[in-house]
């Protein structure tokens, strides 16, 4: 029995590929995890969905030019953001309208060269002398880690390892920023800074996890790590710990079992966390839905022993 | 008064949102170790003018100067403390009494803010001068509302600002703890602070405010006490509808009845009510 669970476990480690891929996956895990903590706190979810569906006309650009993807989606995912602030600034419309109609678009356009792909690279052939590798779609929008090459590790380094630097040194001045923007403002912080500096970093983690997660699901590996620490504690260091805890056994055991059961990985990376994250609802031990049940259920009682008010 | 006596001084400043006047022409000079009050009713601009004091809207016209420098410049050497109302924080962030008033410290911190011993001291003393002692370790949203407001006390006082900012201070927290709050800030300004709060409380602000600046759309008056808070200029800043005053002979000061009444049960002030338009 404990045989075969050791079997099960490291079958894998005999290909090349799935050693890569649960590397990645742990790093993209850590990096995700820390920004998602800030992001959660902050309220922008819906920015690191817009984020990461911002890059794809950048990849695909990238791709044509032969470019690194990571230029091309970094370059798209600022564009996006910038694009939200300035139109933002100029209309009494709510902030969350304007990243849908923004991130949508950026999208669509993304959409549309990718169908345009076979005539485009032929035009870049013609003109330059340039014949762009085959692109594989599916594996910017769905994420392909384990057919990961090793340039785009690369790249997945380089960016996870900025991201993570940049929060892990401006830690204190981001979380006030998310905190309180108005007395971070009141003792000269650049706040506008702050706001554009987090904003990069989503742009720069979208680039990390693209690889292994896809374009389309980025978003949960921003958000479900922070909510699930969210859930367990409320001192920010423990939330960091418990986030990369949490983040980091999920893509592990979506590797696994995208192995085994030979479906999408970033669909079982996803599916992992959202399970741990139903799991912490439930069980959490003071935000959880028992605990909060109990704990009403024992005020009730204690203000039942004396006088219950009459309830119709 | 003497340039160098004043603390704030508001030049005629407009601020418009969207094209929306918010305030117009308004003029204030606030007297270095005064505590100063803006009342008004809700939407009267008094929470405009705390926010281009602070320096977090910019006047369409006009300027704002604190201690006679920019706003921009006081804020690079933390002049300005500011105090939040309870509605602006959210409770339920994880962070400690002690780190958010460790964060009043970050302007005197290197840049990746890593608190030296001083900082830590500043933050030991602040807490102590609060009476907050026993809760820095407690997460904010643990608090009691009197506890919260104490606590961002804290953390103006470790900022080492010399002018504070406070918004609805009195407001979702009992008599008691009132009376603690209205003593200390009595104490900050005998040692020189400078203090500006936005409050619903008329009835109380008689007994520990020097100056007053009445609010609607602009600043209608401001000045001493004693001049300045009339049943004449309440009438004006509330439209004329407030005429519910009780006289207290001496003083020659107003105190809305309303608003008494209002505290008595606990609830916000008349002045809230009447502010209909």
């Amino acid at each position: 029995m404990l045989l075969n669970l050791w079997q099960l476990l490291s079958e894998p480690f005999e290909f090349a590929f799935m050693v890569k891929a649960l590397a990645v996956g742990i790093l993209v895990g850590v990096v995700c995890a820390v920004l998602s903590c800030f992001i959660t706190l902050k309220g922008w979810s819906l920015m690191g969905d817009a984020v990461s569906h911002a890059v794809l006309p950048g990849v695909v650009l990238a791709y044509l030019v032969g470019a690194p993807f990571g230029i091309g989606a970094f370059t798209f995912g600022l564009a996006s953001v910038l694009l939200i602030g300035w139109v933002s600034a100029r209309t009494p419309l709510r902030a969350d309208a304007i990243i849908g109609i923004v991130f949508t678009a950026f999208f669509g356009v993304g959409l549309i060269l990718v169908s345009k792909l076979p005539s485009l690279g032929e035009w870049t052939a013609a003109n330059f002398g340039y014949t762009p590798p085959l692109l594989d779609v599916r594996s910017i929008l769905f994420g392909n880690v384990l057919g990961i090459s090793n340039g785009d590790i690369v790249q997945t380094v380089i960016a996870g390892g900025i991201t993570l630097a940049i929060i892990l040194l401006f830690r204190r001045d981001l979380l006030l920023f998310c905190f309180d923007p108005n007395h971070a403002r009141a003792i000269g912080l650049n706040t506008g800074l702050l706001h554009y500096t987090l904003l990069a970093l989503l742009a720069l983690s979208t680039v990390a996890a693209l690889q292994t997660i896809g374009i389309v699901l980025v978003v949960a590996m921003l958000v479900t790590p922070g909510a699930i620490a969210y859930m367990l504690t409320d001192r920010f260091g423990r939330m960091l710990a418990l986030a990369v805890s949490a983040s980091v056994i999920s893509c592990i055991i979506g590797i696994y079992a995208s192995y085994y059961l030979k479906a999408s990985t970033g669909g079982c990376i996803v599916l992992a966390q959202a399970l741990l994250f139903l799991l912490v609802l439930v069980v959490a031990p003071r935000r959880g839905l028992i605990a909060r049940a109990w704990s009403t259920q024992r005020r009730n009682a204690a203000s039942g022993a004396g006088q219950r008010p009459s309830v119709a | 008064m003497n340039e160098t006596e004043t603390a704030i001084l508001v030049d005629r400043i407009t601020v418009d949102y969207n094209g929306v006047v918010a305030l117009h022409d308004a003029e204030l000079r606030v007297p270095r170790g005064a505590i100063c009050a803006l009342v008004g009713m809700n939407g009267a601009g008094k929470s405009t003018l705390f926010k281009a004091i602070m320096g977090f809207l910019k006047p369409a016209g006009g300027r704002v100067l604190i201690e006679g420098q920019s706003v921009a410049q006081a804020q690079r050497k933390g002049r300005l403390a500011y105090m939040p109302q309870a509605e602006e924080v959210d409770w339920a962030f994880p962070v400690s009494v002690q780190d958010v008033v460790l964060m009043g410290r970050y302007g005197f911190m290197n840049i990746l803010r890593t608190p030296r011993a001083i900082d830590k001291t500043k933050v030991t003393e602040s807490l102590e001068r609060v009476g907050m002692s026993d809760f820095r370790t407690r997460q904010i949203g643990e608090l009691s509302g009197g506890q919260r407001k104490r606590a961002f006390l804290a953390r103006a006082l470790a900022q080492d600002a010399r002018i504070m900012l406070l918004d609805e201070p009195f407001t979702g927290i009992d008599a008691k703890t009132e009376g603690a709050i209205v003593t200390l800030l009595r104490e900050l300004r005998d040692d020189g602070y400078t203090i500006v709060i936005c409050t619903h409380d008329l009835a109380s602000l008689a007994s520990f405010c020097d100056e007053v600046a009445l609010i609607n759309r602009t600043v209608l008056a401001y000045g001493p006490l004693e001049t300045t808070f009339t049943p004449d200029n309440i009438a004006r800043a509330y439209g004329g509808i407030f005429n519910h005053l009780v006289f207290d002979a001496g003083a020659g000061q107003a105190i809305p009845r309303q608003a008494l009444a209002a505290r008595a049960r606990g609830t916000q002030p008349a002045a809230d009510q009447l502010g209909g338009r």
